[in-house]
């Protein structure tokens, strides 16, 4: 089980500091597939936030395969999928190099192509293509 | 569905508009915070919303209807706790909850006990006698025992310590977690509200600046750096709702139409706060060398 913590000056969404709280316990391990994550009212009691945020950052998690959310049994985290391939990696990286080469012709600075690429992978309909 | 909606809502005393030309939707489930300075019309705006006074324009609706023509139908699903927590100060916790119990048909006894069982107070203990913060418990409680499906509170948490404060929030919190409510309450401390409300309506000057989901109004914000120029580019895409100027550096807090490109300007995040301060007017004091310079 993790706990949460909240940065009310960060300027990052409370949902999306859940999210990213999660993400990153997935990530170093904190959470292995099938643990549970702590009930939106556990949530809701230990924070004083609103159910509707944790509502949210657990759809969102969902959403993006993280984890599993079942009507009322429990959010449970997925097993992971395997980190890409070492080529596949390449492959990307090359195109990702043109595409970044193109963008700096185009007159943009390393921050605008960040938020460009950010606005792009977080538009639902990439998501649906990916 | 919405639990409340005002359309072009205005009330005015004799010559003073204390709010005016109000259009707003609360969708069902939702805690929406009503953020402003005091005479914004905050409590005009939540009176007209429990029918306690009339419009002098425009429409109220509140779960479909309307608080005058449906007071009777309408009263028992709505509750309502002014400012100051009022309760009858001589009777007992016990007297209070009989009295919640005779007059409200959907009063749930169960629930009104177990809140103040947790609260560790004695049913003998009389109201008037119980700290500010208990005294907001309570009140909590009698409203949230009516099983309202709109909770209206005007200023539940202005007179409370930070503690008691939590304690509030929390159980607020987690009656919204059991579903079937939505909750309006006033504010004009901002702390807290960014993690218990996710709608914000910004009144000032008796009329709305600014209504929507918290998430989008912080996601739709930016505040812009930039060597001094004219943001006259700027505006044209995103609305600024302040600007201020030092004579090297210019910076803007926008509502961004979209993501900004422009490589002019360094883009920086900004919490709920900022933003609702820039929307009540509020700007920093220039800095003194400047004026010194000037």
């Amino acid at each position: 089980m993790i706990e949460f913590h909240l940065e009310s000056r960060s300027g990052v969404p409370t949902y999306l500091q859940l999210v990213q709280q999660v993400r990153q316990a997935v990530r170093l391990g904190i959470l292995s597939p099938g643990d549970q994550l702590p009930t939106v009212k556990e949530v809701v009691s230990s924070l004083a936030i609103n159910p509707n945020t944790v509502l949210r950052a657990y759809r969102e998690l969902d959403l993006e395969g993280v984890v599993d959310g079942r009507r009322g049994v429990g959010t449970f985290v997925r097993e992971q999928p395997p980190p890409l391939s070492a080529d596949a990696v390449k492959r990307l990286r090359a195109e990702l190099t043109r595409w970044a080469a193109e963008a700096r012709a185009a007159g943009l600075d390393a921050d605008a192509m960040a938020a460009l690429f950010g606005d792009v992978v977080r538009t639902p309909a990439a998501r649906r293509v990916a | 569905m919405n639990a409340l909606e005002l359309d072009g809502l205005g009330k005015r005393y004799g010559s003073k508009w204390a709010l005016r030309d109000c259009t707003l939707e609360v969708p069902a489930g939702t805690v929406t915070a009503l953020v402003g300075p005091n005479g914004a019309g905050k409590t005009t705006l939540l009176q007209l919303a429990v029918g306690l006074t009339r419009p002098s324009a425009g429409s109220v609706g509140v779960l479909g209807l309307s608080p005058q023509r449906d007071a009777r139908e309408l009263l028992p699903r709505v509750g309502f706790v002014a400012q100051e927590h009022p309760l009858h100060r001589g009777f007992t916790i016990a007297e209070m909850l009989r009295l919640g119990r005779e007059l409200n048909p959907r009063w749930d006894d169960a629930l009104a006990r177990e809140r103040i069982e947790r609260l560790e107070l004695a049913r003998g203990q009389r109201v008037g006698k119980l700290s500010g913060g208990q005294q907001a418990q309570v009140a909590l409680t009698l409203a949230l025992a009516k099983r309202p499906e709109l909770l209206l509170l005007d200023e539940p948490v202005a007179s409370l310590d930070p503690l008691a404060r939590r304690e509030f929030l929390t159980m607020l919190m987690e009656a919204v977690s059991e579903g079937g409510i939505t909750v309006v309450l006033s504010s004009h401390i901002l702390a807290d509200l960014e993690r218990v409300c996710d709608h914000l309506v910004i009144l000032s000057h008796a009329q709305t600046q600014l209504a929507g989901p918290i998430d989008d109004v912080v996601a739709s914000h930016r505040v812009l750096t930039a060597p001094r120029t004219d943001p006259a580019t700027v505006a044209r895409v995103h609305q600024v709702i302040r600007e201020s100027h030092t004579e090297r550096q210019t910076t803007l807090l926008v509502r961004a139409n979209g993501h900004v490109y422009d490589a002019c300007w360094e883009i920086h995040p900004v919490d709920l706060e900022e933003i609702v301060l820039a929307y009540l007017g509020y700007a920093p004091a220039p800095l003194l060398r400047e004026a010194v310079a000037g």
